[in-house]
């Protein structure tokens, strides 16, 4: 779990083109100056990273009980499917 | 400066392969959203989408033909057989020197790339057909309408993602109102349900799981659909002189850019089309009924659509019918300005306004008339048809009952 929130943190931060170290859990992702298509990428790359597929809609605030306010959320989300799907760390 | 009208329209979509049926299935408000059948959706996230359902082309081709049509192109010379036929054209004694070939495609051969590549890299192919590229080309479907119709003068196609179809009809326009040509065979052309091209808009993350429920509460995206639509323009001497039967009279075309954003809408854009269009025309906004809106069922264009509509009309954007037929023939891309055209068209004809099928629930930011659900019996005498594509290429056109 610590490994998937460092993990998570650190593409996030790669994506918000920002230090890790500027990154929280508490970190609201509108914060970080993602544009329309930098979330849809970021989602991309944890699923990749993770191996795992995230039911993320651009239309909707919540899709299947995932909703990416916080960085916070999105390490919550991504460990939950990575236990669900048997994602990995690649 | 000539007045441009239509004299022959011509439908392969989901809702019907001829015009005929596209308007009886356009005023039942069916839609023709349902699960994908024509390929394996095993490893797609999306299983839903529009298709031409029963489209045998040994019905429509001759068997030594068929090697260089993809499915884009055979839906295009569908239509265009049609739309010619009722224009009571014919090409081949002289006329086809002055006449113009302008199609708009988004993509062009998906089912022909995928195919080929799919044997290449999966299954270890050592070549490609021969007529690999010829039948993949975007400008495929046009080149063949061409060929069959015996069309000599000017021919290309327009690509501007959703807006390719009313580009190539703009640019259609243009041509006949300035003289360049006396005749024009417009419109557009999209055939894309194959695993790649699923799989690469699904990433994309904005494709409706459910259905396409524009300018509703709830809608969850946009959802894809194929076919094509095409038309028969002339000047409206012209069709007169000859006592062509007059479809509908296209009467302005207004097109900008937003330079913004690659997929996000941007309202002055969308706004600046419309206004465009209107200016072209010498309309006021108060002339016009029916607005054919680009409405993809997405949150962001269903909003900002709806915002550019009241910035325009102002007062009058209540008073307007507004509908997305994308509900019920699904988002058609390089195809959508032309079918949504011939839905206009075939609204104006039969003395209904197509409605917005899969309407659930009024959404306050999309506060329009959007004729939820149910074709509403009325005469539409002006109209407009937006497309507004990623890339922010926006294209508007206006039309009026014959």
């Amino acid at each position: 779990m610590a490994d998937v929130a460092t993990d998570v943190l650190e593409v996030i931060a790669k994506q918000a083109k920002t230090e890790p170290a500027k990154v929280t859990r508490e970190t609201e992702l509108a914060d970080l100056n993602l544009e329309s298509l930098d979330t849809i990428e970021l989602i991309f790359a944890l699923e990749e990273k993770f191996n795992i597929e995230i039911p993320y809609n651009a239309n909707e605030a919540s899709t299947a009980g995932i909703n990416f306010t916080t960085a916070g959320d999105v390490i919550d989300a991504v460990a939950k499917l990575v236990a669900e799907q048997k994602g990995s760390a690649a | 400066m000539n007045r441009v009208v239509i004299t022959g329209l011509g439908v392969c979509s989901p809702l019907g392969k001829n015009a005929a049926e596209f308007s009886a299935t356009l005023k039942a408000g069916k839609s023709a959203i349902g699960p994908i059948s024509i390929i394996e959706t095993e490893g797609l996230i999306t299983k839903i989408g529009a298709q031409v359902l029963d489209f045998d082309p040994n019905a429509y081709f001759e068997s030594n033909k068929l090697p260089l049509y993809d499915r884009c192109t055979q839906f295009a010379l569908v239509a265009a057989r049609e739309a010619i036929a009722q224009s009571g054209l014919d090409f081949r004694n002289g006329l086809g020197a002055r006449s113009a070939t302008i199609i708009g495609s988004g993509v062009g051969g998906q089912g022909t790339q995928d195919e080929n590549y799919q044997r290449l890299y999966l299954q270890g192919a050592k070549r490609c057909h021969p007529l690999t590229i010829p039948k993949l080309m975007i400008n495929a479907p046009c080149c063949h309408i061409t060929m069959e119709h015996g069309i000599t003068g000017p021919s290309f196609v327009v690509a501007s993602a959703c807006s390719s179809a009313n580009h190539a009809i703009g640019v259609a326009f243009q041509m006949v109102r300035a003289g360049m040509v006396e005749v024009a065979v417009t419109g557009g052309t999209e055939a894309v349900f194959t695993f790649g091209t699923i799989r690469g808009w699904e990433a994309l993350r904005v494709m409706a799981p459910d259905t396409c429920r524009p300018f509703s509460l709830g809608r969850k995206g946009m959802v894809l659909g194929e076919g094509a639509a095409v038309m028969v323009i002339e000047s409206r001497e012209r069709a007169l002189a000859r006592g062509a039967t007059i479809v509908a009279e296209i009467l302005g075309f207004g097109t900008t850019s937003d330079a913004s954003d690659i997929v996000m809408p941007a309202l002055d854009g969308a706004a600046g089309a419309i206004a465009a269009c209107l200016e072209d025309a010498k309309l006021a906004p108060e002339a016009v009924d029916y607005v054919n809106a680009h409405g993809t069922g997405t949150a962001a264009n269903d909003i900002t659509e709806t915002k550019a509509l009241h910035k325009v009309f102002g007062a009058h954007a209540k008073k307007l019918a507004v509908s997305s037929t994308k509900s019920m023939h699904g988002h058609t891309l390089g195809a959508a300005g032309a079918i949504e055209l011939a839905a206009t068209i075939a609204g104006m004809h039969g003395g209904f306004i197509p409605p917005t099928a899969n309407y659930a629930e009024a959404d306050p930011q999309c506060d329009l008339d959007y004729v939820p659900n149910e074709a509403r019996s009325g005469a539409i005498n002006v109209a407009i048809s937006n497309s507004f594509a990623f890339g922010g290429h926006n294209a508007v056109v206006a039309v009026r009952r014959a």
